[in-house]
């Protein structure tokens, strides 16, 4: 397959809201199950591990009409939860045998009761992540609640879920993050090569493909584009930070590189990137996850920050390893956790002297015009002043 | 046609309080001077949150107990809110987030004076009891950053489930006793005294038991209560700084005292221009009320003879009317279950059934939806439980918008048009029964 080739396979798989892909997955084998798990973390492996496909569901973009969705929230609540809704309610999660709902934040909270009781005949679970990281005291409730998790994707899959099938499901995963890390690497060495635009297509793609096709998808992405010089153009690099929930539609994401920037580092698909390195396959694979959640793992804006001073570090580790001039601060509207976290962070990055901008988009932002006017002034004021 | 009489001795002419009510805000401003002059008394001060608050914890390490929500809405109250928004906002933060936030941030920028006009010093410990609200963690990382102050996470895992299991028990204890109360310990030079932590949960035992008394004498007809406006009030000292404290204990004996005797001559509640004469509608309400224009929304209620006789707000900082109390004999343990019980770390399913239940023990015509623009707490999703309510009692359900502290939410007309639409639907609806069993 060419460049071309994948980069449209992962944007029809993007644009299918009727996620035939999984439903085909299902058909291939009787008895295979799906679960769909919100933004911004679960432990898939275990998902994975039950024999079961992961789905990662992050709202219904802008090509979805949002109309039974509205009619359960008030205009000043974002819009992922709605359009989620309105997936569910439209039949289009059908394929979906259940569906979990990290603790994000209070909308997202709230949204698994509502989805218990709007799909009463759903498996449904509110999967608590702990806010304390001392291995004895969060760890241990974290790794209770991974079993309940496991032992409720066991009853449902008819097969009690053994550690050998947590440490295969462990590895395989441990292999795709890795692909998704050389992905990274690979576009902050060569932004032009690798444009935001397909990388996040590719990305999110690993939202409704098994991981191991997904990890081979990703490296023929990097293997084909390597092999296809493209112009370079001098952009400015930036990190974008705070779409780690709610996505803004592709046609933001292009229209910020077309603007002049290169997107070296984000936070979309969080998931697939949240733990930094790999989890050891050795010892108790629950107590392996825990120990890499709470002290491997990234920062956001829904986890809390034990200390002041660790108040964005995981941005300004992102900004430095990757080259990046400045960060475009990108939040959904009414997204709390993102927009309390960004004065903090600006206040870091103020400190560092390093630039930024800042705007809300909804999923379905449709003008990109002020956008493009606001990160082509951005891209143009690090080009003049920056190296000055 | 009025529904309130005036009452002619009232304290204070131009607004009427029940004596317990005058009793409440002297240990409220008491509360704000001793706030005020800890640091001089040599005494730390801590700030934590309303639901998920260790109050009697805290009170064994003598700290002068802040609390930055109360502390925005008295500024609320005091119409201080609006400007110190626009201060935050002003400094950064963006107009979609908590306007309790903000409040206390304005609070900060403008030199940091309490509600009572008094300065408020910065606290010496950020007990963050993350229970049952996601952006409390925000809150308190946020103003970590001026207070430059040690911060100590509770974080209280969510009833997902609608159950407490002994995972979450054991992980609230855990975190209260290895890290809670060693930082105590550390900031306030004090020890630990489990002896002391019971002898105060004993007072909060019997304060707890009386108000729910209070709260429950709204099932009479008439109600000698509102269990929203006025519950506020009841609530105060329990959800606050002086659940534990001997004051409040007499406090809620003499609120119990009062309102039985109320009950007993068959009065209604009292309001700001008086009691309550008629009682023409009878309701219960979801979300926290508008704070900026407090009396004015009350008085759309009472003008038209409609009493709130139960409400969730009234169960933020704890839901005793379903049984809980805090536990001398396992104190930790009970201060666990008290954070993992508040009503916001309620599932939904949870929530809609406690709301069905006040309709049908309390014999409410139905449910009014206050939603809060402010707190996605509270009000993400309440859409669904408007029609789960309605679906499962028969009983009429409206919907009105307004916010906790920002002034530029609240609509009087649009909410005066509301409310008057529904009471005027609930009216016709009983008329349409009566004709029917006729």
């Amino acid at each position: 397959m060419t460049v071309q080739d994948i980069v449209k396979r992962c944007e029809h798989l993007f644009e299918d809201l009727d996620f035939n892909v999984v439903s085909e997955w299902k058909a291939a084998q009787p008895g295979r199950k799906a679960i769909g798990y919100m933004p911004i973390y679960v432990p898939r492996e275990i998902v994975h591990a039950a024999g079961m496909l992961p789905v990662g569901i992050f709202g219904g973009g802008d090509q979805l009409e949002v109309i039974q969705g509205d009619a359960y929230y008030q205009s000043y609540i974002c819009r992922i939860p709605r359009s989620t809704i309105e997936l569910g309610l439209t039949g289009r999660l059908d394929c979906l045998d259940g569906m979990l709902f990290p603790s994000i934040c209070d909308v997202i909270r709230n949204l698994s009761g509502m989805w218990q009781i709007l799909f009463k005949d759903k498996y449904v679970k509110y999967f608590d992540v702990p806010q304390d990281y001392a291995d004895e005291v969060g760890g241990k409730f974290y790794i209770h609640e991974m079993q309940a998790l496991r032992t409720d994707l066991g009853r449902l899959a008819g097969k009690e879920i053994s550690d050998e099938d947590l440490k295969k499901s462990i590895a395989v995963y441990n292999e795709n993050r890795k692909a998704v890390r050389e992905l990274y690497a690979y576009r902050a060495q060569k932004p032009w090569q690798a444009p935001t635009s397909e990388v996040y297509l590719v990305l999110r793609a690993g939202c409704v493909l098994p991981p191991e096709e997904h990890t081979k998808l990703i490296r023929s992405y990097i293997a084909e584009t390597n092999s296809v010089e493209r112009p370079k153009r001098d952009n400015a690099r930036v990190v974008l930070n705070g779409s780690f929930c709610e996505q803004p539609p592709l046609g933001l994401i292009k229209s910020i590189e077309m603007a002049g920037c290169y997107v070296v580092d984000d936070d979309f698909q969080l998931c697939q990137s949240w733990l930094l390195d790999d989890v050891s396959v050795e010892g108790n694979p629950l107590e392996e996850l825990s120990k890499a959640f709470l002290h491997r793992s990234a920062q956001t804006a829904s986890k809390y920050d034990d200390k002041k001073e660790d108040k964005g570090k995981h941005l300004l580790r992102q900004v430095k390893s990757r080259g990046a001039e400045g960060v475009v601060f990108a939040m959904a509207s009414f997204c709390d956790p993102a927009l309390l976290e960004r004065p903090m962070l600006q206040d870091v990055l103020n400190k560092h002297k390093i630039p930024y901008t800042a705007f809300k988009f909804a999923e379905n932002t449709g003008q990109m015009a002020p956008i493009r006017e606001q990160a082509g002034t951005f891209a143009d004021s690090i080009k003049l002043w920056s190296a000055a | 046609m009025s529904t309130v009489t005036p009452i002619k001795d009232a304290k204070k002419k131009e607004v009427v309080k029940e004596d317990a009510m005058w009793i409440q805000k002297e240990l409220i401003n008491k509360n704000y001077h001793e706030i005020a002059t800890a640091h001089e008394t040599g005494r730390k001060v801590s700030a934590t949150f309303v639901p998920g608050n260790l109050n009697e914890l805290l009170m064994c390490f003598d700290f002068a107990r802040r609390l930055p929500e109360t502390d925005a809405l008295q500024n609320g109250l005091r119409k201080k809110s609006g400007k110190m928004i626009m201060d935050a906002e002003r400094d950064g933060h963006s107009e979609d987030v908590c306007t309790y936030v903000k409040t206390d941030l304005g609070m900060m920028l403008q030199g940091q004076m309490g509600p009572t006009g008094e300065p408020m010093p910065n606290p010496d410990l950020l007990l963050l009891s993350y229970t049952g609200c996601f952006t409390f963690m925000k809150w308190f990382e946020l103003v970590r950053q001026k207070y430059n102050c040690e911060t100590i996470m509770l974080h209280t895992p969510y009833q997902g489930d609608g159950k407490i299991s002994p995972a979450m028990r054991d992980y609230v204890v855990k975190q209260i006793k290895e890290k809670v109360i060693p930082a105590c310990e550390r900031i306030s030079g004090k020890k630990f005294d489990i002896d002391l932590l019971r002898q105060y949960m004993k007072e909060s035992v019997k304060a707890e038991e009386d108000l729910v008394r209070v709260l429950q004498t709204a099932k009479h007809r008439p109600s000698p209560i509102d269990g929203y406006f006025g519950a506020v009030y009841y609530i105060g000292p329990m959800f606050t700084a002086f659940r534990g404290v001997p004051e409040a204990t007499k406090f809620y004996r003499l609120l119990r005292e009062e309102v039985e005797q109320r009950m007993r001559e068959g009065k209604g509640p009292i309001t700001p221009d008086g009691e309550m004469t008629e009682e023409n509608y009878r309701l219960v309400v979801e979300g926290p009320p508008n704070w900026t224009s407090f009396r004015d929304f009350w008085k759309m209620f009472y003008e038209e003879g409609a009493v709130v006789v139960a409400s969730t707000y009234a169960k933020v900082g704890g839901v005793y009317d379903f049984g809980f109390r805090h536990d001398p004999e396992h104190p930790i343990e009970s201060l666990a279950d008290y954070c993992l019980g508040c009503y916001t770390n309620l599932n939904f399913p949870q929530r809609i059934d406690m709301i069905c239940k006040y309709i049908d023990e309390y014999q409410a015509d139905g449910l009014l939806i206050n939603s809060i623009k402010s707190c996605n707490s509270f009000s993400a999703g309440q859409l669904l439980i408007l029609r789960e309510v309605e679906k499962r009692t028969g009983k009429p359900a409206a919907f009105i918008e307004t916010d906790l502290v920002d002034p530029r939410y609240f609509s009087g007309a649009n909410v005066k048009n509301r409310l008057e639409s529904y009471l005027q639907m609930i009216k016709q609806k009983r008329t349409a029964a009566a004709a029917a069993v006729a």
